[in-house]
């Protein structure tokens, strides 16, 4: 029933897109703390660049912003991510893209959750003398990721679903790879059920798991 | 802007913070300055290659069909999704069990799933089985991709709008003695309409931006289409780029700035009687495309 998968790397094809997915999610968590950390920073100039990244970035399709980092950052700018392989370089780009993208959501997402601590929190902080940093740091910023760990887990799914975008420079994940079985072979529903449970089975245990996460960890007030 | 995580600055922290904003600005001042240097070393500075832009015909063969067709395709899905999505969102609600578990199953399925492997799998679907001529199709596909992805978020913020809608309302409606569909047509899905209009509207940035899936993988002739043709005319990629983006971000921050204005408005309005949808509802609504924000009515 299911012979039309033979000669087809499906699995290794959603092995890239979980890879894709899990250097980008590291990348744009560490990315998007650091856009958070400018965005209520007391450096005027930091936070207008936070604003001004996030708001830029957050309106421009993604489709663009991969596109760009092959035919532009690569070509034109000559970044080759450190690779001269263009199979490893449209990856590492790929990844790039992906992280300058999700990086604005994540950014939005813990600063929503800064916004759930109590003001309290952050007077007491600073009534027995901590700077920003450390208000930040010891006071605000662990209160605030335990109350967006259900908006991050949305932003991790949309990320897994967003790799696909890849495709577009050639990556070869699984939207690549479904462009050319269905292209190739007759049982298009049947290529289609298969890819879409592939990412059913990416997303919901992760959605699940972070869901129940969130919702054991979240301050109690 | 006065923060709770610091004080109004002293003189200390005044020169912090000066010493900060020059390191900072530094950086981004050598960042910028790369980037110029290598697009000068490439010739990508030269006004030959911007010019294009200034002139009427890469607007009129290119870019102005190429948005149009954007805005057809996110105009198209819209229409067809909303009704569709507030009919699963609806169902998703219904008391009967046999209406209210396929209407899930039915959402969740589509949320699940990437828009681009659904715009890919329409399009062969039209390919293969329907007669659909060849130039239309690349716009099926697309809004056939849009419609089902969004119709599924659609559908989580009708009924997030209808749950945000006071228990009052429903009995007060069955009180009078309207049955339950009377209820739904007449007493909540109008105010819920009016709760949903800012998370709406931001959904249209989504949609906008989703279309531009279907310029690269599906052919179909978006501005970033057009874009690909026009610097393939006139050999200028980051220009090209450049000005694309410009106009994305142009369109989408209008549509933003007016769903946050509509939000405004309308939770200063005594009209409604449920908490108003706001961009950050969707977006955590939305595992699609966009990131995840705590609705302002969880703070605090």
């Amino acid at each position: 029933m299911f012979d039309f998968l033979e000669g087809y790397d499906v699995l290794g094809a959603f092995w890239t897109t979980v890879q894709l997915t899990v250097f980008s999610g590291v990348g744009s968590l560490v990315w998007g703390i650091l856009l958070a950390g400018m965005r209520v920073s007391p450096v005027p100039l930091m936070r207008g660049f936070g604003t001004a990244y996030v708001n830029i970035v957050r309106n421009i399709p993604l489709t663009i912003i991969i596109l760009f980092t092959s035919l532009g950052l690569a070509d034109i700018f000559g970044v080759t991510m450190g690779s001269q392989d263009f199979k490893i370089q449209g990856f590492r780009l790929a990844v790039l893209g992906l992280i300058a993208y999700t990086a604005a959501f994540v950014c939005e997402a813990i600063r929503s959750g800064i916004n759930t601590v109590p003001l309290g929190q952050a007077e007491a902080a600073r009534a027995i003398g901590l700077s920003f940093s450390q208000t930040l740091r010891l006071i605000v910023l662990p209160q605030a990721f335990r109350a967006v760990i259900g908006p991050l887990a949305n932003v991790l799914i949309a990320l897994t679903k967003n790799t696909t975008v890849a495709a577009a420079i050639g990556v070869a994940e699984a939207a690549t790879l479904m462009k050319t079985m269905i292209e190739n072979e007759a049982q298009t529903v049947a290529i289609g059920a298969v890819f879409a449970l592939g990412f059913v089975v990416l997303t919901l245990p992760t959605g699940l798991l972070l869901g129940w996460l969130g919702k054991r960890l979240a301050v109690k007030r | 802007m006065s923060s709770v995580l610091y004080d109004t600055p002293g003189p200390r922290a005044r020169v912090r913070n000066v010493v900060l904003s020059f390191v900072f600005f530094a950086l981004l001042g050598l960042l910028l300055w790369w980037a110029v240097m290598k697009l000068d070393d490439k010739g990508q500075l030269a006004w030959d290659l911007w010019k294009p832009f200034t002139t009427g015909d890469a607007w009129n063969t290119y870019l102005l069909p190429g948005l149009g067709n954007t805005l057809k395709a996110a105009a198209l899905s819209m229409v067809i999704a909303l009704p569709l999505g507030a009919i699963f969102g609806i169902a998703r609600m219904s008391d009967h069990r046999w209406v209210r578990v396929p209407a899930g199953v039915v959402v969740e399925f589509f949320r699940a799933i990437p828009v681009l492997l659904l715009m890919l799998f329409a399009g062969e679907f039209y390919v293969r089985s329907t007669d659909i001529p060849s130039d239309a199709r690349p716009l099926y596909a697309v809004v056939t991709g849009l419609v089902l992805y969004n119709a599924s978020v659609l559908a989580e913020i009708v009924r997030a709008g209808i749950l945000s809608l006071p228990k009052g309302q429903t009995e007060a409606a069955y009180a009078i003695g309207l049955r339950k569909g009377q209820t739904m047509a007449g007493i909540l899905l109008p105010q819920a309409v009016t709760a949903m209009l800012p998370a709406i509207v931001s959904q249209l940035v989504v949609i906008v931006k989703d279309t531009a899936l279907g310029g690269v993988m599906l052919q179909f002739t978006d501005l970033l289409n057009a874009r690909s043709t026009l610097a393939a005319n006139y050999a200028n990629v980051i220009q090209s780029f450049f000005v694309v983006a410009v106009i994305y971000i142009a369109l989408n921050f209008l549509l933003t700035s007016f769903a946050s204005w509509l939000e405004g408005r309308l939770r200063r309005s005594t009209r409604g009687t449920g908490a108003v949808l706001g961009a950050g509802t969707v977006e955590d609504l939305n595992t699609g495309d966009t990131g995840g924000a705590v609705p302002a009515g969880k703070t605090g």
